[in-house]
């Protein structure tokens, strides 16, 4: 149903218009420009209408109509390796049809409807069977990497009265139909519509299991997320946000990747759309952008689609999840969402809370999160949707509202310094101030496939950090020479954890992507280096002299002379470590060796 | 055009004029108000109701007299006029002509607000701009396309490092500058004091470029709101010379800060919800509607490149009008207090610094094979340095280990032969790199883990045997 009437006021992305019965969460199209937009409230025969375009040029007295539909998004074959505006209007599409500014009140369809796909039916499927929603139709081959589920929309169930054979249709052709109880048939077709303020739904929740391996040792070996975890990275500007979600994308695990650029750079995208489609995954080999989907809003596109283009990106994450896929989410940023928020809420003159923000900042932040999670699909499978939001508190200050709210929410807590961010310690994830409630689960695989004493290791080196850290502020105080050797031996240990563990430049082609397997051994590399040397301090081994070991100094180097595919090396390099230090023990060890005091003063 | 005059005004208060009336106005629309004197002011519509008119005029309401004041509606957007012959002209914040020369002849016209550019048409920034500034070309490199700006304060010379950038900026290709041919700049000035404006025009006129140069200018002593549209003008100007007339743009825009403040003006007067410092909490969309102006396109010979200068209340990186800027353009380079009063020049404080854009723009074949791990080295040490200082000046530097003292040197080195260069040295980038390995050849080898082999074994200390 549809109902017309007029403009009756313009503010900014805020219309209020004439439009008796129209409901909230309609979609509305103003003024002759044609404009989209969304009624986020009624006031007697009154919408007030938040507008995804720029309202410039829009007159009062002009019509306003109501579409009778909520702001959905399209999903079938042809979506991945898309571009796609916060409404998931094809950019690509927009740029040959319109040029390269985008223009206002232009419907294109997400999808392209001439395209023919290969479908090929569910082979046990036979007509006469009941179906219900969720249950695969078929499948069809979207690329090398993706084979895209047909689902039966979640709403429909009955008998299935036909299926189409094998063959090649548009998205728009029927593919069967199905009878429900009340006798009404339905139309299937390779692509259905979902609103995207409504979450898809699912049999059951399930509890996640699996780590999702990132390929970055400060989050896979330190602060795990699962699959199907949410997980947040604060930071101030220039602290490395946007390359670590980058990261997330290019190497983690995930069989799709979904990308919402919310509020950010246009370069930044504009280098995804670069690089991606040079690079391959690591794991199948094909090209990353087979399996990845953008949804970009840059900080200049209008405000309200910036709101909507999360939702946009979720509701596609869901979908490839009731297919069974794990999917990754990167949301960068959700504070310009939240931005978003208050924007509209303080032109509705809605009373602001904590700087600016609406008192439902909170509850809308967490229900977005909640989106995320491993779920038992309505087919019976397992899919999950794992959600990482950068936040980008103002001035870097973690205790504004959008960081602490999200703080409650997320799991995976990864916290951005500056400070190391300044000193070029990349990755700049602060080990302090970072979190995980996922470190048990994980260790649990780790244990499975990598090593059983992972769990120990890790901990190990995060103590050895957290004592440096302790150490430091003596040496602030008081300088290096007030500690002991074992102190001095720590704190250099745990500098060596720093750089030849933490620190991970994702523009060196060796450690951009770090498997599994290397992050154990350098790991148990350091920790080795660590006891062994702690050994030779008690055994009357100077600490002076240990730090003059070359072998520090490469162990450095090691994460980027070995690829994930060359360990055979970093083992050679970890046999190589016992006879050095062999050769050490049997000289301190004898009676002849010098002693320690004698060194010292010597110094 | 309408020649309607409406003379229905309701009320007057900073900037802004509420006309009662007013039959269907539409938003964003040019308006001209006469007042009683005669004098004509611009404006435009920001919110419009069948009852209610409201106009931002950037000439401000001083001295309107609401019975006598006359306001036409032109049913168009605002608009600037363009022509090539923008360039060597000055104009105030709503592109008339200040230089009293008559109006330029429009080829065309352009709405200011622009419409965003597709992240889809955008065409990667990766082509290395030499500015002869070592702390710039060796650790923030800018590149054609980025913005960039320069984060500074009160009294510290961001004026005359973006005049040198201004003056030395090239192109290389294999190695060889471009010629000036396409280049041009466009700068844009809101509430500068009259003798920073004659410092641009001296410096412009200086280094020949002048004939290049549109200038936007709103002084301090010009009305406030202004501000708000000039830097739309002055990037409209750009956009028409970067991408119509396929030039290298380079658009310097001073100061932001006040820009800022110029909105946080008018948002009061309009009643909107303060977020921080009473800033609107829609400064951030309003800062990217004009940063991300900047950029390539695909298929487009030309380019703009952004380098708003932003000075920092009380040097206060955390307020917002930085804060904001430093989440939308691509990286930033911060002036320092102390090395200024040091006398370091430029006092580029590194640390801080960032070129979000540098990694793509510099190694073999842009500039040299080790530039990005000697930037990466630099950063690295210089780090450490800082940490060593401040130990330093607990327990003094008698206390300090042998390799901690090669750090104060290195540091001592760094600052005086790096980071400081005279305002008329430029310095090619390799001339950069060879005085970096100079600096880091000061360092024990082994504390040079972020350097490869191969590089350590090429240039370590070849500089410093010298």
């Amino acid at each position: 149903m549809s109902g017309q009437g007029s403009i009756l006021d313009i503010q900014g992305p805020i219309v209020v218009a004439q439009l008796p019965n129209a409901r909230t969460g309609e979609q509305v199209k103003l003024g002759k420009l044609g404009l989209m937009g969304e009624v986020i409230a009624r006031e007697d025969a009154r919408a007030i209408v938040q507008v995804y375009e720029n309202t410039e040029g829009l007159r009062p007295g002009e019509p306003a109509t109501a579409l009778g539909e909520p702001l959905s998004v399209e999903l079938g074959p042809g979506i991945l390796g898309g571009i796609f505006d916060g409404l998931q209007r094809p950019l690509e599409t927009m740029l040959k049809e319109t040029g390269e500014r985008i223009e206002r009140g232009l419907v294109i369809p997400a999808i392209d409807s001439a395209k023919k796909w290969p479908f090929v039916p569910q082979e046990e499927l036979k007509v006469g069977a009941r179906i219900g929603g969720g249950a695969i139709l078929g499948t069809v081959q979207e690329n090398e990497t993706i084979t895209h589920r047909i689902l039966v929309p979640p709403e429909v169930a009955g008998e299935l009265i036909d299926l189409a054979p094998a063959g090649d249709y548009t998205v728009d052709e029927a593919i069967g139909r199905v009878r429900d109880r009340q006798g009404h048939i339905h139309k299937l077709h390779l692509s259905s519509r979902w609103p995207v303020r409504m979450p898809r739904p699912f049999s059951k929740r399930d509890h996640a299991v699996q780590p999702l391996i990132t390929g970055q040792r400060i989050m896979d070996t330190f602060f795990p997320l699962l699959k199907g975890g949410k997980g947040a990275i604060p930071g101030p500007f220039g602290a490395g946000k946007t390359v670590l979600q980058q990261q997330i994308a290019r190497w983690s695990d995930a069989q799709i990747v979904i990308y919402v650029g919310c509020g950010e750079r246009g370069n930044e995208l504009t280098e995804v759309l670069d690089t991606f489609p040079k690079l391959s995954d690591p794991r199948s080999g094909r090209p990353l952008m087979e399996r990845t989907l953008l949804v970009a809003n840059t900080s200049n596109m209008p405000v309200v689609a910036r709101e909507v283009s999360v939702y946009v990106g979720m509701t596609i994450a869901e979908y490839f999840r009731d297919q069974g896929y794990d999917v990754v989410m990167v949301a960068d940023s959700t504070s310009r969402w939240a931005e978003a928020l208050r924007e509209v809420a303080g032109r509705l003159g809605q009373l602001p809370v904590e700087e600016g923000y609406p008192a439902y900042l909170g509850s809308t932040l967490a229900a977005f999160y909640e989106r995320a999670g491993r779920v038992e699909t309505l087919s019976g499978g397992h899919g999950s949707v794992t959600l990482i939001g950068a936040v980008s508190p103002p001035g870097g200050d973690f205790s504004e509202p959008v960081t602490s709210h999200t703080k409650d929410i997320i799991q995976t807590f990864w916290a951005l310094s500056k400070d190391l961010a300044d000193a070029r310690h990349y990755p700049s994830v602060d080990w302090l101030e970072s979190f995980s409630l996922f470190v048990d689960t994980a260790a649990r695989w780790w244990h499975e496939n990598v090593s059983e004493d992972w769990l120990q290791l890790r901990n190990k080196s995060l103590r050895l950090l957290t004592e440096a850290e302790e150490l430091n502020r003596i040496v602030n105080l008081v300088g290096v020479e007030a500690l002991s050797s074992q102190q001095r031996w720590t704190l250099e240990s745990a500098r060596l954890v720093r750089e030849g563990l933490l620190q991970q430049s994702a523009l060196e082609p060796k450690d951009s992507f770090c498997s599994p397997e290397k992050q154990y051994l350098l790991l148990s590399l350091m920790i080795d280096i660590y006891n062994r040397g702690a050994e030779m301090l008690r055994l009357g081994m100077s600490v002076q002299e240990l730090l003059r070991l070359p072998l520090l100094a490469k162990a450095r180097r090691w994460k980027i002379a070995y690829a994930s595919d060359e360990l055979e090396g970093l083992k050679q390099e970890a046999r190589d470590i016992v006879p050095l230090f062999d050769a050490l023990r049997a000289e301190y060890a004898s009676p002849t060796a010098k002693k320690p005091q004698e060194q010292e003063a010597g110094q | 055009m309408s020649m309607l005059e409406y003379s229905s005004a309701a009320w007057a208060r900073g900037g802004l004029l509420a006309m009662r009336s007013v039959p269907e106005a539409a938003l964003g629309d040019r308006v001209v108000v006469r007042d009683h004197t005669g004098r004509s002011r611009s404006g435009q519509v920001i919110r419009t109701s069948a009852d209610l008119v409201l106009v931002q005029i950037f000439e401000g309401t001083d001295n309107l007299d609401l019975e006598r004041t006359w306001v036409r509606f032109l049913d168009k957007p605002f608009e600037l006029a363009l022509a090539p012959e923008v360039l060597g002209r000055v104009f105030n914040g709503v592109g008339q002509p200040r230089d009293g020369r008559p109006p330029i002849v429009a080829r065309l016209s352009r709405n200011v607000n622009g419409a965003s550019i597709n992240p889809a048409a955008r065409a990667y920034p990766r082509e290395f701009i030499q500015t002869g500034i070592s702390t710039i070309d060796g650790m923030n490199t800018l590149v054609r396309g980025q913005k960039l700006p320069v984060f500074s304060g009160s009294g510290l010379p961001h004026n005359r490092l973006a005049a040198q950038i201004v003056r030395q900026a090239k192109l290389l290709h294999a190695g060889k500058a471009e010629s000036h041919g396409d280049f041009a700049l466009v700068f844009a000035a809101m509430g500068v004091s009259h003798s920073d404006a004659r410092f641009f025009e001296e410096s412009f006129e200086e280094s020949g470029v002048l004939g290049q140069v549109a200038t936007f200018i709103n002084l301090a002593d010009d009305p406030p709101i202004e501000r708000l549209i000039l830097p739309r003008v002055a990037l409209t100007c750009a956009e028409y010379l970067a991408f119509d007339l396929d030039m290298h743009v380079l658009v310097v825009m001073t100061d932001m800060t006040y820009y800022a403040e110029a909105l946080r003006e008018i948002a009061t007067g309009k009643g909107d919800v303060p977020a921080r410092k009473g800033f609107p909490g829609y400064l951030y969309s309003d800062l990217a509607e004009i940063y991300e102006r900047a950029g390539r396109i695909r298929g487009k010979a030309g380019s703009i490149t952004l380098i708003p200068v932003v000075s920092m209340p009380s040097d206060d990186i955390t307020h917002p009008v930085p804060d904001l800027t430093g989440y939308i353009t691509e990286g930033q380079i911060v002036l320092s207090r102390e090395l200024a009063a040091a006398n370091v020049q430029p006092p580029v404080a590194v640390l801080p610094s960032l070129s979000r854009l540098m990694k793509d723009g510099i190694g073999e074949g842009m500039t040299r094979e080790d530039h990005a791990r000697v930037a990466s080295q630099l950063f690295a040490s210089y780090a450490k340095a800082q940490e060593v200082r401040s130990l330093a000046a607990i327990i003094g530097a008698e206390e300090l280990s042998e390799e901690d003292n090669r750090y104060l040197q290195f540091a001592e080195a760094f600052e005086n032969r790096f980071v400081s260069q005279g305002e008329r040295e430029d310095r090619s980038i390799f001339q950069t790199l060879d005085l970096a390995w100079e600096v880091l050849s000061l360092l024990p080898k082994e504390a040079l883990t972020r350097l490869s082999e191969k590089d350590l074994d090429a240039r370590y200390r070849q500089a410093a045997a010298e």
